[in-house]
């Protein structure tokens, strides 16, 4: 990833879009100007990514966090699709933080993009940092929204660089730039003859980009299509560079210990028998714990194990029972927001039957396969940082205030991501490495936490209740009244990054709660916040993570007090409300050849939950095996709109699944004395090989709207999971791990 | 004191503590990054390396029992050299956050060189100890399979 720099310094002394010998491409729409261009339905606008052509070829930045989604070979086909270069022509490299790429990109005053200056954008990155409690939100509720927003802009960078390439050959050849066409990182005169991209690049440099009309979708070459990802060799080799692999010249290995009761102090520690063991370097301070730089990342490990600290207490209640109880008292709490409200809760209907339930899933650690670890070398008035990261920009301020420097000194490097599921969007792994190095000066440490470090330090899905109401009459569900109390997450996270406390309604807390799509006439969701202070963040779908598991049990428990079907019962509400919703249950009911009927040790259970704008329903089928319950077989159908890249869709939405079954298998983080009592995977796995299910997925493309992919897959696994084990045991699953309750195949 | 090691036909010589793990050998000392820290407790199979062919997690063994010759997954290909599991890999498109790859291909080496036509259960006992949390198990399952028929006819 060192090209990134080079090019970036290349570009920053240059100061203008014609670099030497070369170009870069996707300035001019991003920049042109708008009354905001961090407008929050597009939040990382500054991210945009830009095509640089020079001597050596194309490159195509795509500078969302590569984690496996995928998002790296969708955006660059986004652009190659109009730019008329073939994926294995081109280099892919992660987007540099944004700060920099406006910089590099913008200082110039020979740019193509007028109208545009540094301060508006300076003005708008403080403007939305200042709301980041928005930004965030719209992140987080908006997260899985990669291809919905790249989709026109990478487009249209594509398009605008293709032309201009065209009007560059056409001023070398003396001919109308319509003459001309492109093919294959080539432009082609009316002869025949072909110029390529890279020896007209120096020359579009100096041209004004035009106006360009993107092509109709008919005509992709490209898009819709299964594409081989770009990042598919170097995984398959051990050659694809992950945070923990970068190894800067000089580079020392360090290892970090921080108080395990989450946010307490460390009143004193004794390194003397760590100073003294083999490989040791240096011991450091961080204030809330410690960390050996040393010459192996192992030896580090021993020695820090080796310090003795004195921890002080948590900022919560120590033991998990006291915790859950203190989440049950933000029922009695004013709400604090109640996005629907239809109808009349209050009344039981007539000779309706009323319903009651009450639902409690625990905390989650994110448990990235790539332990948190973070790259830096501090030299007094410079930093650099290399890391898998999901919020460039984010870690680039927080490095910066760390060591004490403007951020333009502070360069983030970032790396391929071993897993991110949110917990790569947190600043902390960076901020630690920022501290080590900086007791090393002008030496790169490289701080790895051990597992349990990972596990026990994680920001985690919050442990959530809720307390559902409701009332079946003829067969049809006619009220629902449900009560949701977590801690928030996005209140938690705008005071971490911002310092000031966040407020308002939180949306997150009540996503897939209460913007379900099915028609029942009675219907209030209420979201509560638990008053706590255990660490929490952004988990792989977020607040639907656990609404998913309570609204869909309810929903199965309503279709079993009402005599009905379950996936009848959902399809009658949902084909009232929303086609696509509907479309998808449809789709799971055929493809599983659901009837209602299961054999002998056989269960079914189906449920459906929209997130981030797509609707996905799942049928599990688990099958009891002696005594031990395997989860057999899954059929899942999306609804996304628009399928850029299939194959990827259909990744996302199985794995979205596995990562949901796991939790709601096994994942369960708990508290004793105020620590997580979890450290490593023999006691917080996954699932694996021998107990996935085999699993058939179809994508549907009704949705008016583009949806998101990677979050959307793991909500109604949980409830899925749960209904199954309902159908096969008669035992309902109100509370989370299943593990606790019905002898899973683990 | 220095502890001779041979890894991907390679001779090293390596000054390091005897009970360091050859996990943090490779990776610290060698520069061999491709195989991967997961766990160091032998529960994710991330590190997973072969020690006279045999599937092994480098995270427990130490440097002075290294007992024959290492191969890591840089021995068993390069971009430029693709190897053919590791061309399996590719062709199902298996990885998709890929940490945890090295280990699994390491590990179906290893498995498909004991049983070169591995049945689906054989495939759950060998693979059950490697972690994926993206949960690219299919696509493993199927490249096995495809590896498995492709070695066969080569």
């Amino acid at each position: 990833m060192a090209s990134v720099g080079k090019i970036l310094r290349r570009t920053f002394l240059i100061g203008s879009a014609a670099i030497v010998g070369g170009v870069a491409f996707g300035a001019y729409y991003v920049s042109r100007p708008a009354a905001n261009p961090l407008k929050p339905a597009d939040g990382e606008t500054a991210l945009s990514p830009f095509v640089l052509i020079d001597q050596n070829g194309v490159t195509l930045f795509a500078p969302r966090a590569e984690m496996g989604q995928g998002v790296m070979t969708t955006w660059a086909a986004l652009i190659a699709e109009e730019l008329d270069v073939e994926l294995d022509q081109i280099r892919v490299l992660h987007g540099p933080a944004a700060a920099a790429y406006y910089n590099s990109a913008l200082v110039g005053e020979g740019l193509p993009n007028k109208g545009y200056d540094i301060s508006d954008f300076q003005h708008n990155l403080g403007e939305a940092l200042g709301v980041l409690g928005r930004t965030l939100s719209l992140q987080v509720t908006g997260g899985s929204t990669s291809m919905k927003d790249g989709f026109e802009r990478m487009r249209e960078a594509g398009a605008t660089a293709r032309e201009t390439l065209k009007q560059a050959a056409a001023d070398r050849l003396g001919v109308d730039r319509g003459q001309l066409k492109t093919e294959n990182g080539e432009v082609i005169a009316p002869d025949g003859t072909r110029i390529p991209y890279t020896e007209l690049a120096e020359a579009a440099g100096q041209i004004e980009p035009p106006h360009v009309e993107l092509r109709d979708p008919t005509n992709w070459r490209l898009l819709g299509q299964n594409l081989p990802r770009v990042d598919v060799v170097g995984k398959s080799t051990g050659t694809a560079e992950f945070g923990i692999d970068v190894r800067p010249e000089g580079l020392k290995f360090a290892s970090v210990r921080i108080n395990p009761k989450l946010g307490g102090e460390m009143r004193s520690f004794d390194a003397s028998a760590a100073e003294g063991m083999p490989g040791v370097e240096k011991v450091v301070d961080l204030g809330n714990g410690v960390a050996v730089i040393a010459t192996n990342t192992w030896l580090a490990m021993q020695a820090v194990e080796a310090i003795e600290l004195d921890w002080g207490d948590a900022p919560y209640p120590p033991e998990t029972d006291a915790i859950f109880a203190e989440i049950s008292k933000a029922f009695d709490t004013a709400p604090n927001s109640t996005m629907r409200d239809d109808g009349d809760v209050d009344t039981l209907p007539d000779g309706a039957t009323e319903i009651t339930a009450e639902y409690t899933v625990p905390y989650l650690a994110h448990s990235t396969m790539e332990p948190m670890n973070a790259t830096a070398l501090f030299n007094g008035n410079s930093l650099e940082l290399w890391c898998g990261n999901q919020a460039p920009t984010l870690i680039q301020i927080r490095a910066a205030n760390t060591a004490n420097l403007d951020k333009e000194a502070v360069q983030i490097h970032t790396t391929y991501l071993g897993g991110g599921f949110g917990r790569r969007g947190e600043l902390d792994f960076g901020e630690i490495a920022t501290k080590v190095a900086m007791a090393m000066p002008g030496v790169p440490v490289q701080t790895t936490w051990s597992r349990e470090e990972d596990i026990r330090h994680d920001y985690y899905r919050p442990g959530a209740m809720a307390r559902m109401r409701g009332a079946v009459k003829d067969g049809q569900a006619v009220l629902i009244d449900g009560k949701v109390a977590a801690q928030s997450c996005t209140q938690q996270a705008v005071q971490r990054y911002t310092g000031i406390p966040g407020g308002g309604p939180d949306k997150v807390l009540v996503e897939g709660f209460f913007n379900q799509p099915y028609a029942v006439p009675n219907y209030r969701m209420s979201g509560h916040i638990a008053d706590l202070n255990i660490p929490v963040g952004f988990w792989r779908s977020v607040g639907n993570s656990h609404n998913g598991f309570f609204h869909e049990t309810f929903m199965d428990e309503m279709a079993h007090t009402a005599g009905r079907d379950p996936l009848e019962f959902r399809l009658e509400l949902a084909k009232a409300e929303h086609a696509p919703s509907a479309g998808c249950l449809q789709a799971v009911k055929e493809m599983s050849g659901w009837t209602g009927q299961t054999p002998d040790g056989v269960g079914r259970g189906v449920a459906m939950t929209y997130s981030f704008g797509t609707p996905v329903a799942q049928v599990i089928e688990v099958v009891d095996e002696d005594g031990t319950i395997r989860i057999a077989k899954a059929w899942i159908a999306c609804d996304v709109g628009l399928a850029l890249d299939p194959g990827t869709v259909e990744a996302q939405m199985f794995g979205g699944m596995i990562y949901g079954l796991s939790a709601a298998v096994m994942g369960e983080i708990t508290f004793a004395d105020g620590e997580v009592e979890q450290y490593n995977f023999p006691d917080y796995d996954a699932l694996r090989m021998h107990n996935a299910p085999v699993t058939e997925v179809k994508i549907l493309e009704t949705n008016r709207h583009m949806g998101g992919v990677g979050e959307p897959g793991t909500p109604p696994s949980m409830p899925a999971l749960g209904n199954a084990l309902f159908d096969l045991t008669g035992e309902r699953a109100r509370t989370l791990p299943l593990v606790n309750q019905f002898n899973l195949l683990v | 004191m220095a502890t001779d090691l041979k890894i991907n036909g390679k001779q090293h010589q390596v000054d390091l503590p005897d009970d360091v793990p050859l996990l943090w050998v490779l990776r610290d000392e060698i520069g061999l990054t491709g195989t991967k820290f997961g766990c160091g407790v032998a529960a994710c199979g991330s590190c997973t390396v072969h020690i006279d062919g045999e599937a092994v997690r480098s995270c427990q063994v130490a440097l002075s029992d290294v007992w024959g010759d290492v191969t890591t997954i840089e021995g068993l290909g390069t971009p430029d050299a693709v190897g053919a599991i590791q061309q399996a890999w590719v062709d199902h498109q298996v990885a998709q956050c890929g940490y945890c790859q090295s280990g699994q291909i390491m590990q179906a080496a290893a498995l498909l060189a004991e049983n070169p036509a591995p049945t689906d259960a054989d495939i759950d006992d060998a693979m059950q100890g490697n972690l994926c949390r993206c949960g690219t198990y299919p696509r493993i399952r199927a490249a096995i399979h495809d590896a498995a028929s492709k070695l066969k006819e080569a």
